[in-house]
């Protein structure tokens, strides 16, 4: 059992933590104290073209370790402490973060398309080879904020009322499968993929093994993490929708992919059951997704963990539990529960004058 | 007094026993008997049977004909002095061989104590945090396609129009290569009926197609073998897709031979040899000695077929991850990997016994293997090779088989008692043999309830297998080894599993 909230602005609308914070606080008996963590876009506008890379490190040697191999591989044009609110939480990691650009030469000198598989593949290295010290946050204008704690905790750590963002996520964990500990917490991200999950995923096995055939690393000792990796599996390196993507995370039932008459679709169903098998998700599962293009959530075809969805002109909320839509708007205009298996998208218009346009209320 | 001194030797392991108050002296039992081990005699003014202590092989036929219920095969073993090494069959084998000086023959798979992998692995199960699915009464589906698949979307949308169409199983079961020659038509009959009504796939090994199976071709496999038996342009055209065979679990690397005096009027027509003669397959194919060969042949198979899928066959042995590979690139839709332990009309037991390696270990090899060079999805796997039960089977998948083929499990649906004497062509049961008389044993309607039956009974268990772990569509079961853990297992062991021991 974990506790999922969520808020985006269409128009990119920027505001601090504090409607999220509402809605993922209402939802403590969903966590166990033992994780928690927030995924914010638009927070970095001064820096929108660069990675963002958020690190965490056990000690300062790992740190400096770390540092050498990302300037070695990215110019890197600002780096400084994560700013941290130390008596919330004594006992933390070392944390940083660095705005970067790929090094051209290297660039260009390496197998990589383009600078996001080149970050991707250097996170994905530095990750793997480090044992105290790993990336959380690689997009760009965005970051994520995680930790053992409980939100409340986390939020304070981490001075989320200093952050601007259209989009927030945020996550109340109860792990049962894999240790509590400071990466295993969510969201997951990768690029500008984040993810907070709810669930368990019993196609981990595969799902892990499928995405090692394209060179992603699991290492954060949890399942959800596949999640963010898929995601940019799909929707950025094969360039599916959302929509598709949804389809090969959540497929209907092979009954049904094969039943609907008409041709395309149906086709179309039936070929991404086919080629993406091993990237099919399998468990209950309630997962909040966020990228550049909007954000979005997926049910489990039994919908076996909760998601709600509010709506309020430009705004749209996701949660758990109803209630936490009201906490963080109280004049919600509607309220939908999507069903077992359906998708629910919300797009950001596209990029305008908007861009730095900041929230007028709280 | 000379011919006990020049024919030592051991008699039978077996031995019929006769409850002779309860028998009625109808000699069903000496009818039934193949082997000839029974004998009636009158004794008092009674006919009673006796049995001749030489050829008993515990095919348990007369035990279960028996109207009276009057007979138990037994073991009988000559108490030989206990030897950690000499023991019986090294005796008897020895005895044979010299009384004989041929090759031993020997039927079905290996028997030996190589260790059962699949007994070494147990399923997790969930608990508290994830719920299990309840088969009965929520969708759990198996379907399956094999064949060569595209990496993503984008790939399939830019294909060219040549690609193979995919085949589609209803759950991922095939029937095993099995001859109509090593086995009757009866049998592959049956096989056919089910693999269409299931909605599998069955194969037809490297006797041809009879004309009366002409109908059931759309779900067969057709075998191009060493020996190109039956292979005719009409062949080539009506199969579902075809398997080039390389190599047999039973036999990894040597070649087969049906004598003459099986080669009947049906075995001769279909197999397009002359009556009588000795159909010999080759141990290799002599159009193929290295993978390019291999290529020609999977391209012209291709070409005269009109691009249906095509499958080859290989024996699990050393090297055969790399093998696995190169076959892929080669053009390969379908790999079908073929165990230590997968069975055989007819091998010598040296080789049975001696080459090869457990298809646990090649599975988990082959599957790693061509997903670390990324062609994974370039072909499917099926796995053949000792597999008794669905748990067999779901183990297979978990470790990477897209599907799992049933060969020995057929004949035992069918009445085989694992005597391993399928060589002999006198099959009590009728089913490894074509002798008319005896083949009539085997009615295809009855064979086919009981395949029927089994393919049903394993398709419910599979099912169960998945729900209790929470997963309601194999694919999410295939390759995930998460699901597997092993016990009384090394370290290196594990490692090739790509496992995880229990308690870990």
């Amino acid at each position: 059992m974990c506790g999922i909230a969520g808020l985006i602005n269409q128009k990119r609308i920027r505001e601090n933590g504090k409607r999220i914070k509402k809605g993922i606080i209402l939802q403590n008996d969903r966590g166990s104290g033992l994780g928690a963590g927030f995924a914010a876009y638009g927070i970095y506008p001064e820096f929108a073209d660069l990675y963002a890379l958020h690190l965490m490190s056990a000690d300062a040697q790992s740190l400096a370790e770390a540092q050498k191999i990302l300037e070695e591989h990215f110019f890197v044009h600002a780096a400084e402490d994560i700013p941290v609110w130390e008596h919330i939480i004594a006992e933390h990691p070392l944390l940083r973060r660095y705005f970067v650009e790929p090094r051209s030469y290297r660039l260009a000198q390496s197998v990589c398309e383009n600078a996001d598989d080149y970050t991707i593949e250097k996170v994905m290295a530095l990750n793997s080879t480090l044992e105290h010290a790993f990336i959380f946050s690689s997009g760009k204008n965005m970051g994520v904020f995680k930790g053992v704690g409980t939100p409340q905790d986390i939020y304070d750590f981490y001075c989320l009322d200093n952050y601007k963002a259209y989009c927030w996520l945020a996550h109340n964990r109860f792990p049962t499968n894999t240790p509590g500990w400071w990466g295993g917490a969510h969201p997951f991200n990768l690029l500008s993929y984040s993810i907070v999950h709810n669930g368990e995923i019993s196609s981990y096995g595969i799902n892990q093994r499928y995405l090692e055939g394209f060179g992603y690393a699991c290492r954060m000792q949890t399942d959800s993490e596949v999640v963010a990796y898929l995601l940019d599996l799909l929707i950025r390196r094969h360039r599916l929708s959302i929509e598709e993507a949804t389809h090969v995370l959540a497929p209907p039932y092979w009954s049904s992919a094969e039943g609907i008459t008409e041709g395309t679709v149906r086709d179309n169903l039936v070929a991404l059951k086919i080629i993406y098998e091993s990237a099919m998700l399998n468990g209950p599962f309630a997962i909040l997704a966020a990228c550049t293009e909007g954000l979005f959530s997926i049910t489990d075809n039994t919908k076996l963990r909760p998601m709600t969805v509010g709506h309020a002109g430009d705004y749209s909320y996701f949660a758990s539990e109803v209630s936490a839509l009201y906490e963080m708007d109280e004049n919600l205009l509607t309220v939908t529960t999507p069903r077992a298996g359906q998708p629910c998208i919300v797009r950001l218009e596209a990029e305008a004058a908007s861009h730095y346009a900041e929230a007028a209320v709280q | 007094m000379t011919l006990a001194m020049t024919t030592p030797g051991l008699r039978s392991h077996f031995r019929p026993q006769f409850d002779r108050e309860c028998c009625d002296g109808c000699g069903q039992c000496a009818e039934e008997c193949s082997f000839n081990e029974i004998r009636m005699e009158t004794r008092a003014g009674k006919k009673l049977p006796f049995a001749n202590g030489r050829s008993c092989g515990a095919c348990h036929r007369c035990e279960l004909i028996c109207p009276r219920g009057a007979i138990r095969i037994a073991e009988d073993k000559m108490a030989l002095r206990r030897h950690g090494v000499w023991q019986t069959d090294a005796v008897n084998r020895v005895h044979l061989q010299a009384a004989s000086g041929a090759v031993a023959l020997t039927g079905l798979g290996a028997d030996t104590g190589v260790p059962v992998y699949f007994d070494r692995l147990l399923f997790n199960a969930c608990q508290v945090t994830n719920p299990s699915i309840d088969p009965q009464r929520e969708v759990m589906e198996t379907v399956t396609y094999l064949g060569r698949k595209a990496r993503s979307l984008e790939e399939l949308d830019n294909q060219s129009g040549d690609g193979c169409s995919l085949i589609r199983l209803n759950t991922p079961l095939v029937f095993a290569p099995m001859s109509y020659g090593s086995i009757n038509l009866n049998l592959q009959l049956a096989m056919a009926r089910v693999a269409r009504k299931k909605g599998l796939l069955w194969y037809s090994g490297e006797g041809g197609l009879h004309r009366d199976l002409y109908p059931y071709s759309d779900c067969v496999v057709l075998q191009v073998a060493s020996g190109r038996f039956g292979v005719s342009h009409e062949y080539l055209q009506v199969g579902r897709a075809y398997q080039i065979k390389i190599g047999q679990g039973a036999k990894p690397g040597i070649g087969g031979h049906l004598p003459g005096e099986k080669v009947l009027p049906g075995i001769s027509e279909t197999r397009m040899i002359p009556l009588g003669s000795d159909a010999i397959s080759p141990a290799p194919q002599h159009d193929i000695y290295s993978i390019e060969d291999l290529r020609l042949l999977i391209y012209a198979i291709k070409e005269a077929s009109g691009y249906k899928p095509v499958c080859v066959k290989i024996a699990a042995v050393h090297n055969v991850a790399a093998i696995a590979s190169g076959v892929v690139r080669a053009g390969a839709d379908m790999l079908y990997l073929d165990g230590y332990r997968g069975g055989s009309g007819a091998t010598p037991a040296v080789v049975r016994d001696n080459v090869g390696i457990p298809l646990e270990l090649a599975l988990a090899a082959v599957d790693q293997r061509l997903r670390d060079e990324r062609i994974r999805h370039q072909a499917s796997i099926i796995a053949a090779g000792g597999v008794r039960s669905s748990g067999d089977v779901m183990k297979a998948i978990a470790l990477g088989a897209d599907a799992v083929a049933m060969g020995s499990a057929c004949l035992v649906a069918c009445g085989c008692h694992v005597c391993q004497r399928c060589n002999s062509g006198k099959c009590p049961w009728g089913i490894t043999t074509n002798d008319e008389k005896l083949a009539a044993r085997l009615d295809p309607a009855w064979a086919e309830e009981r395949l029927s039956n089994l393919v049903d009974g394993w398709h419910h268990e599979m099912q169960e297998i998945m729900g209790l772990n929470g997963i309601y569509d194999i694919g999410s079961f295939r390759g995930n080894r998460l699901i597997l853990r092993g016990v009384g297992l090394s370290d290196r062991e594990l490692s090739v599993l790509g496992i995880k021991h229990a308690g870990e």
